[in-house]
C-alpha cells in the first residue's frame, strides 16, 4: 500500500503554555487526520491528549485547527494534503487549553443549562402528538448539530473577546434556542432571553458559523436571522405590538 | 473507618455510571423519583455510544401498519434471539417501548413523520412490520440529544470526563465508587445508596468495529468484580454491513435502514446470494425469490419479505462465507447497493449521513454506486445479569441497564431493540435505584481498604521498570479476538486465545505510562485494558462452554443449534483473576405467551 511521509506539527502543552513539536509520519491510502494522531500516540507521544470518540463524524468530539483552519479530526483525509507538507494541528482557540488538543468547553455546557426547556402542548385525545413532515423539517435541520462548537470557535464575537462571553451565547445555542421557537409543540418563549442574555444581537452576520459546520447546517440563514426578525417584530414593530394588544400572546414568556 | 477527606468526595442516593441512552434515562427517572441523583460519564456528556445509533427505534406504535402490538414485536424479539432471551424482559420491553416513544416526542424529539402526521416507522431485519421510528439515519443524536437536554434541565448533577474504576461494597451491599477525573488525573470518591451501570459495550477489544475508544466493556468488569454475574457473554453481534475500505474506516457502521429502504446484498459475480441462506425457522416468512422479494418493497401484504432483511447473525455470516468462498469484493466485501431500487433525492433525504460519510472517507457516491460492506464487531447481547423487572443484580443496591446488561436480546439482537431497550431498562432502573435508596436504612460506610488498593492499583503503572507500551497490548488484544473469537469460533482457537489472554495481562503488569496524570491517554488506555481483558476472557469461556451454534455464537466444529443448549444459559461468576462457568436453565415461559410461537408466521 502507498504510504506518504507528513511532518505533523502538533501544539502541546497546558494553560500555562505550551510549543508546536513536529512528528515525522506515514500515511496510508484513506487515512485522516485523527488517525495520524493515534499513530503519533502509539508509535511516539504516548501521552498526547486528544478527544474522540465516534471517528465518523457524528459525535463531534475531536475538533481542532487544522493549519488554522477548524475542522473534525476524523472528517480530513490526509490526501487533501499535499505530500510533504507541514500540517499544524493546534487546539480550538476560543476555549481554555487543559492539554495539548483537549480544551475547556464548559462553557457551552454553562449556556445550554441557561435555555428554558422544551414545554409541550397537551397531547391529542389518543394520548399523541400530530405534526406533518413539512412543518418539522426546518427544525430537524437545527437537530442535525453534533455539539463539535466549531461555530463557537470561529465567531468573533467570543474568539477574540472573552470579555463578551458572559452575555453572549454563540451560534451553537441560537441554534438551538432556533430548534425551540420553531419546534411545532413548544409553548414557550424565548425572546427576551434572545434579546438579553443571549446577546442575539452581537452578531452582525458575517456567516463564520456556516462556514465551518460539519452538518452543514445553515446556521446564519435558517436560525439567526429568522431569530432575530422575531426579537425585532417582538420590540421593535408598532403594528405587531398592537395586533398583540388586540388578540394576545401566542406564548409564555419563560422564566 | 474511611479517611475520605483524603480523596475529593460525593454523597448520593443514586449514581448512574454511564451517559448513554439508558445511564440518561435512568438519571432522569430516578431524579423524578426524588432521589439525589449523579450522572458519571467517560466522555463529555451527549458523546456517548448511543449517538451513533442511526436505523430507529423500535416500538409497536402500529402507525405504519395498524396490525401490528407488543405480542408480534415480542415474538420477533425472542424468535431473533433463537428463543433464548429472558422472556419476561422481552415481554416487558414489547409492552412499554410504545410509551417511552412518545414520552421521546413529548420531550422535543422529532421523529419523521407519516403523511397524516404521526410517528413515522421503517422496515428492518427480523422485525414483521415496519416498526422503526427513526430520524432519517440518525436517531441515536435524536435521542442522546433530547434525553441530554432533559436531565440538564432536572438539575441532574453530571460529571463528565470521569472514569469509575471500582465499585466500593459495604458488606454485601453496594456503597459507592471511585474513579479519576481525566483532565486532571486526581481521585473522586462517590458514597451512595444504590448504583446504575449503564456503561455500554466492549468492541474494542476487537479489531474490527463499529464502536468508539470508550466501549471498554467498564460496567461489565465493574459489575463482575463487585460480585454480580454475567451471562450469555458468547454472544457477539458481528453487523453484516460495516464500511471495509479504506482500511482507516474498516469497521464504520452502514445503518440497517440501507437495506430497509430498499438497499440489496451482491456478491462480486451480481448473485443476490442471502437467498441461498434462509434458515428453515425464517423460511415461512421470507420470499425465497427476486420477482416476490422485489414486490414485497411496494406491496407487503401479498409478499414475504426480501432476504436481505434476515436477522443480522444470519446476514453476517452468509457475507462472511460469501467472501471466504472467493466471492468478495476488491476489498474484501459484498456490494449493497440502494441506488438502483431509489433515487438521489430519496436516498439523501432517508440516509444523509450514509451518503456524506461514504462521500467524504470513501470517495463513494452512494447515489450511483454501490458500497461494499462486511461484517464489524457491533454489539454484545451478554452482559450483567440482573432482575427480569427490577434489574437489580445480585449484588444489593446495584442495577444493570442497556447494552451492559442482558437478557432481553437472547442470543442475537434485533435491530432497533437497543435504543428501546435503553430507555425501557434505564427507566426500570432508575426507578428501582430511587425506590431501593429511599427503602436502604442506616448509613453507607465506605472501606478505606478498598479505596486506597484501588488507588495504588491505578498509579501502578507509573514507574521507572516497565517495558510494555499500552498501545501494543491493545492492538495484540485486538488482533487475537478478531482472529481466534470471531464470528466463526472453533475449539482450537478459542483455547489459544485463552492462553493468550492472561499472557497478555501479564504484560500489562509490566506497562509502563509516560508523562504525568493530566489527560494522558497511555494511562487511560492501561486501564481501561484491564475492562477489556476481563471481558475477553469472559466471552472465551462462554463461547467455549456452549457447544453449538446460535445466534451471535458460531461454532465451527459444532455448527448446529442443539436441544441441551437450547434451554440454558452460561452464567460466569469472579473467581480470582477468572471466572467460574456453569449452565443454568433457562426461566420458563408461561403457556399464553408460548402459545404466541405455535401460530403460524
Amino acid at each position: 500500500m502507498a504510504s506518504t511521509e507528513f511532518t505533523m506539527r502538533v501544539w502541546r502543552g497546558d494553560s500555562s503554555g505550551g510549543n508546536w513539536n513536529d512528528y515525522k509520519v506515514a500515511s496510508e491510502e484513506g487515512m485522516v487526520v485523527l488517525d495520524v494522531i493515534h499513530r503519533i500516540q502509539a508509535t511516539q507521544a504516548p501521552d498526547l491528549a486528544c478527544r474522540w470518540n465516534c471517528k465518523a463524524g457524528k459525535c463531534g468530539s475531536c475538533s481542532a485547527e487544522l493549519n488554522g483552519k477548524p475542522r473534525l479530526m476524523c472528517m480530513t483525509r490526509m490526501n487533501t494534503f499535499e505530500p510533504g507538507q507541514t500540517i499544524t494541528v493546534a487546539p480550538i482557540k476560543t476555549f481554555p487549553i487543559i492539554k495539548d488538543l483537549v480544551t475547556d468547553v464548559s462553557f457551552n455546557y454553562e449556556k445550554a443549562k441557561t435555555v428554558p426547556a422544551f414545554k409541550p402542548k397537551p397531547v391529542e385525545a389518543d394520548g399523541t402528538h400530530r405534526m406533518f413532515q413539512e412543518d418539522i423539517d426546518r427544525v430537524q435541520e437545527f437537530h442535525k448539530c453534533i455539539e463539535c462548537f466549531l461555530c463557537q470557535n470561529v465567531c468573533h464575537v467570543i474568539r477574540d473577546h472573552e470579555d463578551n462571553k458572559p452575555q453572549f451565547a454563540g451560534p451553537r445555542l441560537f441554534v438551538r434556542l432556533a430548534g425551540l421557537e420553531m419546534h411545532p409543540l413548544d409553548t414557550n418563549d424565548r425572546l427576551e432571553l434572545l434579546k438579553s442574555k443571549a446577546g442575539l444581537g452581537y452578531c452582525n452576520i458575517t456567516k463564520c458559523c456556516t462556514e465551518v459546520c460539519p452538518e452543514h447546517i445553515r446556521i446564519t440563514d435558517n436560525a439567526i436571522i429568522p431569530l432575530k426578525e422575531r426579537v425585532v417584530t417582538e420590540y421593535y414593530d408598532p403594528v405587531a405590538w398592537l395586533l398583540r394588544k388586540v388578540r394576545g400572546k401566542r406564548k409564555v414568556a419563560a422564566e | 473507618m474511611a479517611d475520605t477527606g483524603k480523596y475529593e468526595t460525593h454523597e448520593f442516593d443514586v449514581i448512574v455510571i454511564g451517559a448513554g441512552g439508558a445511564g440518561l434515562r435512568a438519571a432522569i427517572e430516578s431524579s423524578a423519583q426524588g432521589a439525589k441523583t449523579a450522572l458519571i460519564c467517560k466522555s463529555l456528556l451527549g458523546k456517548a455510544h448511543t449517538v451513533m445509533a442511526e436505523g430507529g427505534i423500535a416500538a409497536a406504535l402500529g402507525n405504519v401498519y395498524p396490525e401490528d402490538n407488543w405480542k408480534v414485536h415480542f415474538r420477533d424479539t425472542m424468535r431473533g434471539g433463537k428463543m433464548l432471551n429472558n422472556w419476561r424482559m422481552a415481554q416487558l420491553h414489547a409492552q412499554e417501548a410504545p410509551a417511552r416513544v412518545l414520552e421521546l416526542e413529548h420531550w422535543g424529539a422529532l421523529f419523521d413523520r407519516t403523511k397524516d402526521g404521526r410517528i413515522l416507522q421503517r422496515d428492518f431485519g427480523g422485525h414483521r412490520y415496519a416498526r422503526l421510528a427513526h430520524v432519517g439515519d440518525r436517531t441515536g443524536l435524536e435521542m442522546i440529544r433530547t434525553l441530554q437536554q432533559h436531565a440538564v434541565h432536572r438539575g441532574i448533577d453530571v460529571f463528565m470526563e470521569c472514569n469509575i474504576q471500582r465499585l466500593l461494597k459495604d458488606g454485601d451491599h453496594i456503597a459507592g465508587a471511585f474513579g479519576y477525573w481525566r483532565e486532571s488525573g486526581k481521585f473522586v470518591l462517590f458514597k451512595a445508596k444504590a448504583v446504575v451501570l449503564a456503561s455500554g459495550g466492549v468492541g474494542k477489544a476487537w479489531k474490527i468495529t463499529s464502536n468508539s475508544w470508550e466501549c471498554t466493556g467498564d460496567g461489565i468488569a465493574l459489575g463482575a468484580d463487585a460480585g454480580a454475574e454475567l451471562m450469555d457473554m458468547e454472544f457477539i453481534q458481528f453487523h453484516p454491513t460495516g464500511m471495509v475500505w479504506p482500511p482507516s474506516v474498516r469497521g464504520i457502521l452502514v445503518t440497517e435502514g440501507v437495506r430497509g429502504d430498499g438497499g440489496t446484498l451482491r456478491n462480486s459475480t451480481g448473485k443476490r446470494f442471502m437467498f441461498d441462506y434462509i434458515p428453515a425457522f425464517f423460511k415461512a416468512e421470507t420470499a425465497d425469490n427476486e420477482a416476490e422479494a422485489d414486490r414485497w418493497y411496494e406491496d407487503k401484504k401479498n409478499n414475504r419479505r426480501t432476504p436481505d432483511l434476515l436477522p443480522r447473525d444470519e446476514v453476517a455470516r452468509a457475507i462472511n462465507t460469501e467472501v471466504k468462498a472467493g466471492r468478495g469484493t476488491p476489498h474484501g466485501g459484498v456490494f449493497l447497493d440502494i441506488s438502483s431500487r431509489r433515487d438521489a433525492d430519496y436516498i439523501k433525504r432517508r440516509l444523509p449521513s450514509m451518503y456524506h460519510q461514504f462521500k467524504e472517507l470513501a470517495d463513494v457516491d452512494i447515489t450511483k454506486e454501490a458500497m461494499e460492506v462486511g461484517p464489524t464487531c457491533h454489539y454484545i447481547m451478554g452482559g450483567v445479569r440482573g432482575n427480569s423487572d427490577t434489574t437489580e443484580t445480585r449484588v444489593p443496591g446495584l442495577f444493570v441497564a442497556g447494552e451492559a446488561a442482558c437478557g432481553i436480546n437472547g442470543a442475537n439482537r434485533l435491530g432497533g431493540n437497543s435504543l428501546s431497550d435503553l430507555v425501557v431498562f434505564g427507566r426500570r432502573a432508575g426507578l428501582y435505584a430511587a425506590e431501593h435508596a429511599k427503602a436502604r436504612k442506616g448509613t453507607v460506610s465506605i472501606d478505606d481498604e478498598q479505596v486506597e488498593q484501588t488507588a495504588r492499583s491505578l498509579l501502578q503503572v507509573f514507574n521507572d521498570s516497565g517495558t510494555e507500551s499500552p498501545y501494543a497490548i491493545h492492538a495484540d488484544l485486538q488482533d487475537c479476538m478478531q482472529a481466534n473469537v470471531g464470528i466463526i469460533r472453533t475449539e482450537s482457537e478459542l483455547k489459544t486465545a485463552i492462553v493468550e489472554i492472561p499472557k497478555l495481562r501479564e504484560r500489562l503488569g509490566k506497562a509502563r505510562v509516560e508523562g504525568n496524570r493530566q489527560f494522558n491517554p497511555g494511562w487511560h488506555l492501561a486501564l481501561d485494558l484491564r475492562s477489556m481483558l476481563t471481558v475477553a476472557e469472559a466471552v472465551t469461556l462462554s463461547a467455549l462452554e456452549r457447544k453449538e451454534s446460535r445466534g451471535g455464537h458460531t461454532r465451527e466444529d459444532f455448527p448446529k443449534t442443539d436441544t441441551h443448549f437450547a434451554k440454558v444459559n452460561v452464567v460466569l461468576r469472579r473467581a480470582g483473576d477468572s471466572f467460574t462457568v456453569k449452565q443454568e436453565p433457562l426461566p420458563e415461559m408461561p403457556d399464553e405467551l408460548k402459545q404466541l410461537f405455535e401460530e403460524k408466521a
